[in-house]
């Protein structure tokens, strides 16, 4: 670090060829020439303004697109861009929701009225959002090596060497090798740092400013660490139970309907937290009321592998049996089960697009799996076997064979044959962690942690009303208040997210069991019939049996008794049909004499 | 005949003192009292009539013996149009009355019949007496008076003041009481007894049908009028009885209904505008808020003060922009007239005009100075004849001058022995040595050349101008050609072909003017002077001679190229088709059109020849349709026997048919190639796609094969060295059993996925009772036939999800959890799921959207003011614009503009319904 001066003489290996990001001035080449072209009509407007006149009158009739076009203001100037700016393709197709529906064929005004209007408001929303893009600007880079060069050859010194000193201070390891492997865990701002050591050391730090919040020893195996919804509290998967701390490190609760938790995962949205435990269960924790939501027996034996879809907010179990199932609170089965190694799994990780699930198993095989469909994108060997798994908001997916992280890229694309990145870690590694809205990767080993510089990891534009790096106490409040009132329940946790856009159409049938099944009995059940104790032996059994013989099948007996007149009553009306078109058929035939 | 006499009540008093005056005079008059239609009487009839009605609608007609005399001729002026129906409000009726000059005329005429003498009333005058005043009818009455006075004046010449008196008395008298009293008719009749009026029969009645009964006695011109009473007679319509209350209040409803609905259903639209609305702002009809545009605020002011007005009036008088303070019209139209690109234009086009027309003026001077040969001709015999008239004159007066005249003959003389310009070695002489041997003219022309040497060689006396002048003009006249190229025999020479390409214009030229040709004698400008003709007819003859040759040569060409189309026809007819020949003469012209220049130099036989193969060929290829004629046009080019053909052939194959058909031919030929190569591409197509599935298949992994799969081995830059160290026992067990579980993982994973299978299956209800219809006990099972019956099928379920996914198992169970936020039942205007859902798939929160989408997204259906009085839509808002919607600003969501452009559409719309 101090040798800065040799270094930066050196080829450098980051950000040569990354290009800047775009500017909302620069635009697109498309939008330069589509200028170009306005810059020449304006011209013409200049030259001819009689034609131009009427022009835009027609204009103006069509559809207001060009509303404003070379409509004169008091300066007498022009407009030379009339109409609103153009919005480049690809960012509408980014923002497009659902598909556009025609409107309905027959002139029902009511329902035109609707249909248009909420086309039209889609339509400004998507245009606005797309509009608006633009104030994302920060474009994420990878690492380049040289020509024969591989990427994964450079170490981490030399990024450091080659980036500035506040992204190479983003490189770094804390040796902690007394308690042992280590778990970790970012906050969903990125900000801050949870690690766990399986020896009982658990310590909370703004990992930036490398300022500690607080370090302790819980005296406990620990064998998960997981924030809650801010960084103000933790959960911590102990020996026994399940513990949750505050920043400060003041034990809140101990929740001892979770025992013997093993993995945890937070749903931010539904503010559930999810833990696996080695007796087989899966349970949910409403951690904004505190109280369990749900317990689901797996019964698949100790739950070690856990991963949570951020799209979705379904857990994904892995097993020893080589399948990974994926779990709502509201159901006691496993919605899917797949079948993905052949031995046991070792680590799951989803997409933040809830596209892609990566699993690794003893098989030593890396898979990557499309959700959606459930099918199997790539299989990968690699020698020494994927423990941990961790993917990024960019879709570098990070593996920890042995003491080495590996950091691949595009792992569903087209086939690789060798990681992005590579860095042997000090022990073993016992957990590794994508920090979001960084280049950062939190590697928890055996020796302590280390906190690699990966470029590209990380989502460069975050959203500031969501997850904001850099908010102060008061915004953190606000936004739990905030976030605590658009809270999700765990009933919409389902497979499809936009179910809930959906019209139910479920049979009356469904509902009615669903009803049934809420309420624990059958409110349209019929009463049973209890007879009327009566005095002086007229309760005696075979009396009682009599009047409930009587009223037996009471309500089959109206439904018979009703078809029976019904049926009666048609043929009654048949028969008089009948005599009509007999009637109506006029002459009586000599045999009709004989009729009765 | 109708006799209508209307005569108002208060009359009746007239009538009386008519009686008293007329009274001298006795017996005949008649009065006819109160308005009374009575039909058809002919008074003569009835002599004693009179008639009388009261107020109500009785007739009475009493016999006034005195009244009319037998022989008095009808009344027949009093004739009034007046209907009978109008009779009952009687006060309200127009009277008209028969004046009392009338009664005095008639009184008069009476007075004269007593000289025997038979008058004929007639009815000179006619007062109408309108009003229903009191006033009016005492007026009437007094000028009645004064008139009745006048007449008795007139009368009797004496009037005594008695009679005066109670004139007066009677006129005072009149009034509302006394009326009544007055009309009394009996009264009257008995009191007339004095004046001779019997008073007989004054009680009987008269009906109806007594009158009717003279009718029938009366002639036939009465018979239209004697229908029409019968009609009366028959009519008996009576008044409809009025409609029960019930009923027309039901109509009164009916009407109502109708009216105020009427009323109602003008607010239709307004009601039906403000449901549609997206937002209505009320208060309505607000102004909007907000800052203005500076252009709205200029034009939404409108001058107020006097000042203002005065400026404006001002303004406008002279064309000043009012509202667009940038350009006044005329500025704008001198702008306009200024515009640049125009202004260049129009130069541009002076700029020609005058170049054309200074061109055109110097081509005008020029051909001004240009004289034609005749002109030269005659001129130069002028000048010869006045310069030897000179020279003669000068030979008189001044021999110096002459002599010197001598010298300079002298001079040209040796010039022409120097130089031998007209000896035979010049470049013309030596063509025309050639020609002489031929051509008549060309020997003429040397000799006159000869001679012209001869001449100036000869040593003079008397200088001979004559011949040098004849000379000059006979090198003048020979035709320009004459110097050109001679005709080229050998068309092969390329080199020499190019000259003539001027020809076919001279040709075409030849062609449109005939006269030129049979000779230039007939010309009607050549009569006038054939004297000068005859001197140059040797010049002339030579020129024609040569002229002739070319033309004949021209002519000839000409018919040739008329015969080459038909040419082939003949030669060809024997097996070949019209439209072959049609195609071959086409292509032909197609030749001549490609290159003319060879096609015209081409020889007939040459060109028959060229044709017939052409016409060959086509038909060949039309005939066989064969594709493959390139190899015989080879054949076909070699067999021509002249170099030239094949010259010809080479330079002419490419027609725009034949490029055709040669592509034709190319692609025929290609086609094989083509196929071929199509063929192989399809090969390599099915190949190519075949290994783009390979590829998918490579992209996606069979789920056939999820386990079994070969995986990509991913290289490692450096081997793990730490082995992770395996904690527990136990977790050491259970990695061991993991290790040895590998083998059953998937046969575990295929029964349980058939286990859910099975559990998804819908089972079958089995409602067979034992011992029902056969024997039952213990072992014994129910026949087979009863359990088929009693077995109900339940009908399959869709097929599962993971039907097609091995390694997956994929619950089938219904989540209902979500089923109680769902909507359940589809919202009003929505007519099926599909659309609802499509309204609802964006999100509407700000987590999603910008601030501004938002808002206008969830904007309030209906906004109010806060403290604002909220009153109903008026009556004169509906009337002022009646199809106006009484909303506030629609939102607007297609373009995210200002509120600006929203008012301004709204002014928009304001104008359209203006002009509507």
């Amino acid at each position: 670090m101090a040798a800065s001066s040799e270094t930066m003489l050196k080829k450098p290996h980051v950000g040569k060829k990354r290009k800047p990001p775009t500017r909302y001035w620069e635009g697109t080449e498309e939008d330069g020439k589509n200028d170009g072209k306005k810059q020449k009509e304006g011209d013409n407007n200049e030259q001819t303004p009689q034609q131009n006149n009427t022009r835009t009158k027609k204009g103006g009739k069509r559809g207001g697109k060009r509303g404003g076009a070379g409509k004169k203001v008091i300066s007498g100037k022009s407009d030379p861009f009339p109409g609103s700016a153009p919005v480049p393709e690809e960012k509408l197709k980014k923002f497009k929701r659902g598909v556009k529906g025609e409107l309905p064929p027959r002139p029902q005004y009511k329902l035109r009225d609707v249909v248009i209007r909420s086309e039209a408001a889609s339509d400004l929303a998507q245009k606005q959002n797309a509009r608006y893009d633009l104030m994302l600007p920060e474009d994420a880079g990878f690492l380049e090596g040289d020509e024969d060069e591989d990427t994964c050859t450079i170490s981490q010194d030399d990024i450091v060497d080659a980036v500035d000193i506040t992204a190479g201070a983003k490189y770094f390891s804390l040796t902690l090798s007394q308690f042992g492997p280590y778990r970790l865990d970012y906050s969903k701002t990125g900000r801050h740092l949870l690690l766990g050591g399986r020896r009982g050391h658990v310590t909370c730090l703004d990992w930036q400013s490398k300022q500690l919040m607080c370090e302790m020893n819980v005296m406990e195996t620990v064998n998960d660490v997981k924030w809650l919804h801010s960084e103000a509290l933790f959960a911590v998967a102990q020996k026994k139970w399940l513990y949750i701390y505050d920043n400060k490190g003041i034990e809140l609760h101990c929740i001892r309907k979770f025992n013997d938790v093993l993995r945890m995962q937070f749903l931010p949205y539904h503010f559930l937290l999810a833990t696996a435990s080695a007796t087989g269960f899966l349970q949910y924790l409403d951690v904004s009321v505190g109280k369990e939501v749900v317990a689901i027996c797996t019964k698949a034996g100790r739950l070690d592998v856990m991963a949570h879809n951020p799209h979705n907010a379904i857990i994904h179990l892995g097993h020893s049996n080589g399948t990974v199932t994926l779990w709502t609170p509201n159901q006691r089965e496993p919605l899917v089960k797949m079948l993905c190694h052949q031995g046991g799994v070792r680590s799951v990780a989803v997409d933040k697009t809830g596209t892609y699930m990566v699993t690794s198993g003893m098989d030593k095989k890396l898979k990557v799996y499309d959700i959606r469909a459930y099918r199997p994108l790539q299989s990968y060997f690699l020698p020494a076997g994927a423990s941990c798994l961790s993917l990024s908001q960019r879709g570098l997916l990070s593996a920890a064979t042995g003491d080495i992280v590996q950091v691949y890229r595009d792992v569903w694309g087209i086939p690789v044959t060798k990681p992005y990145m590579a860095h042997r870690a000090k022990g073993s590694v016992w957990g590794v962690h994508f920090c979001p809205f960084e280049d950062v990767l939190g590697v928890g080993h055996g020796e302590g942690f280390t906190s690699m510089v990966v470029p590209g990891a990380g989502e460069p534009n975050f959203d500031g009303l969501d997850a904001n790096p850099y908010r102060s106490a008061k915004q953190r409040q606000e936004w739990e208040v905030k976030a605590l009132l658009e809270k999700i329940q765990p009933e919409l946790i389902g497979l499809d997210p936009s179910q809930l856009s959906q019209v139910d159409h479920s049979t009356w049938e469904q509902k009615h069991e669903d009803r049934v099944q809420v309420l624990g009995f059958d409110p349209l059940a019929k009463e049973k019939f209890t007879p009327r104790l009566k005095t002086k032996g007229r309760s005696s059994s075979g009396k009682v049996e009599k009047r409930k013989k009587q009223v037996a099948h009471e309500d089959q007996r109206d439904v018979i008794r009703q078809t029976v007149e019904d049926r009666m009553k048609m043929d009654k009306e048949r028969k008089e049909k009948e005599k009509k078109k007999a009637a109506a058929a006029g002459q009586k035939s000599a045999l009709d004499r004989f009729r009765k | 005949m109708f006799f209508v006499v209307v005569l108002h009540p208060s009359l009746l008093i007239h009538q009386l003192l008519l009686q008293r005056q007329l009274s001298d005079t006795p017996s005949k008059y008649f009065f006819l009292t109160n308005l009374i239609v009575l039909p058809v009487l002919q008074i003569s009839s009835y002599p004693h009539l009179s008639i009388s009605a009261d107020l109500g609608h009785e007739f009475q007609l009493r016999s006034t013996q005195h009244l009319m005399s037998s022989n008095m001729p009808a009344v027949e002026h009093a004739l009034l149009r007046q209907r009978t129906t109008d009779l009952t409000p009687i006060r309200h009726l127009r009277y008209t009355c028969v004046s009392c000059e009338f009664l005095v005329k008639m009184a008069k005429s009476k007075a004269a019949r007593k000289s025997g003498e038979t008058m004929k009333i007639t009815s000179s005058c006619e007062t109408v007496v309108q009003g229903t005043d009191d006033e009016d009818d005492e007026e009437l009455q007094r000028a009645l008076a004064d008139d009745i006075i006048s007449a008795s004046e007139d009368e009797g010449g004496s009037d005594d003041e008695r009679k005066h008196c109670k004139l007066l008395e009677a006129i005072s008298s009149l009034g509302g009481k006394k009326r009544k009293k007055l009309t009394e008719r009996s009264e009257a009749s008995i009191q007339v007894s004095e004046f001779t009026v019997n008073a007989e029969g004054e009680g009987d009645k008269i009906n109806l049908s007594d009158l009717i009964g003279t009718l029938d006695k009366t002639p036939s011109a009465l018979i239209k009028t004697k229908k029409q009473l019968k009609n009366l007679q028959h009519n008996q319509s009576t008044l409809e009885t009025p409609l029960t209350r019930k009923e027309t209040e039901k109509i009164q409803r009916e009407v109502a209904f109708e009216k105020t609905s009427k009323e109602v259903s003008r607010w239709q639209s307004v009601v039906l505008q403000n449901q549609k609305a997206e937002q209505l702002v009320f208060p309505l009809n607000q102004e909007p808020s907000g800052p203005k545009r500076i252009e709205q605020v200029v034009a939404g002011w409108k001058a107020q003060t006097p000042l203002e007005q005065e400026i404006f009036s001002l303004l406008r008088m002279n064309k000043q922009p009012l509202h667009d303070p940038v350009l006044t019209p005329t500025e704008e139209a001198s702008l306009r007239a200024m515009s640049l690109e125009e202004a260049k234009i129009r130069r541009a086009e002076l700029q020609k005009t005058r170049v054309l027309q200074s061109y055109y003026e110097a081509k005008a001077k020029r051909g001004k100075k240009i004289k034609s040969k005749k002109y030269h001709r005659v001129q130069k015999k002028v000048m010869r004849k006045e310069y030897l008239k000179q020279f003669d004159e000068m030979v008189k007066t001044d021999p110096a001058a002459a002599l010197e005249e001598l010298k300079k003959m002298e001079l040209s003389r040796m010039k022409e022995r120097m130089s031998l310009k007209h000896q035979n070695s010049g470049k013309w002489a030596k063509s025309k040595a050639i020609m002489a041997k031929y051509d008549d003219g060309a020997r003429k022309a040397m000799q006159k050349q000869l001679e012209v040497n001869k001449d100036l060689t000869q040593k003079l006396v008397i200088p001979a101008d004559e011949d040098e002048e004849d000379e000059e003009e006979s090198a003048e006249t020979l035709p320009d050609f004459v110097n050109d190229v001679e005709p080229i025999l050998d068309q092969v020479n390329p080199w020499m072909r190019g000259k003539l390409s001027t020809e076919p214009m001279m040709e075409e030229s030849n062609r449109l003017d005939p006269p030129v040709w049979p000779r230039e004698v007939g010309k009607p400008g050549e009569g006038r002077d054939d004297q000068e003709e005859d001197e140059e007819q040797m010049e002339e003859t030579e020129e024609e001679s040569l002229l002739r040759g070319f033309e004949e040569r021209r002519k000839l060409r000409q018919t040739e190229d008329v015969k080459v189309a038909p040419m082939p026809m003949e030669e060809n007819d024997e097996g070949k088709k019209a439209e072959i020949l049609e195609i071959s003469d086409d292509d032909e012209e197609a030749v001549e059109i490609s290159d003319d220049e060879e096609a015209l130099e081409v020889s007939d036989d040459e060109e028959a020849g060229l044709s017939t193969f052409t016409s060959l060929f086509h038909g060949l290829v039309n005939h066989m349709e064969l594709p493959a004629d390139q190899p015989k046009a080879g054949p076909g080019l070699g067999q021509g026997e002249s170099p030239a053909l094949l010259e010809e052939g080479l330079v002419r194959v490419r027609t725009l048919e034949d490029v055709e058909l040669l592509s034709q031919d190319i692609s025929a030929s290609d086609t094989a190639l083509l196929t071929t190569q199509i063929l192989g591409t399809e090969e390599t197509d099915t190949q190519s796609a075949t290994r783009q599935a390979d590829k998918k298949r490579k992209k996606m992994i069979d789920p056939n094969e999820v386990l079994t799969k070969e995986a990509k081995v991913i290289e490692m830059p450096f081997a793990p060295t730490a082995v992770e160290d395996v904690e527990d026992k136990e977790e050491q067990r259970v990695i061991i059993k993991e290790a040895f579980a590998g083998d059953d993982v998937i046969s575990d994973f295929l029964k349980d996925k058939r286990k859910q299978e099975e559990a998804g299956r819908p089972k079958v209800i089995d409602l067979t009772l034992p011992g029902w219809g056969e024997w039952g006990g213990l072992g014994l099972q129910p026949s087979r036939s009863k359990r088929k019956r009693f077995r109900v099928k339940v009908a399959p379920p869709p097929p599962r999800q993971d039907q097609k996914l091995p390694n997956i198992i994929i619950a089938e169970k219904r989540d209902s959890s979500i089923a109680a936020h769902q909507v359940c039942q589809l919202p009003f205007p929505f007519e099926n799921p599909i659309q609802f859902e499509r309204t609802i798939r964006s999100p509407v929160g700000r987590t999603w959207n910008t601030q501004n989408a938002v808002q206008k997204i969830t904007a309030p259906k209906v906004v109010t003011q806060l403290g604002a009085i909220i009153e109903p839509i008026a009556r004169e808002d509906l009337i002022k614009d009646n199809r106006q919607a009484v909303t506030g600003p629609s939102i607007n969501l297609e373009s995210d503009q200002g509120p600006q452009k929203k008012r301004r559409s709204q002014q928009k719309k304001k104008h359209k319904r203006k002009k509507n």
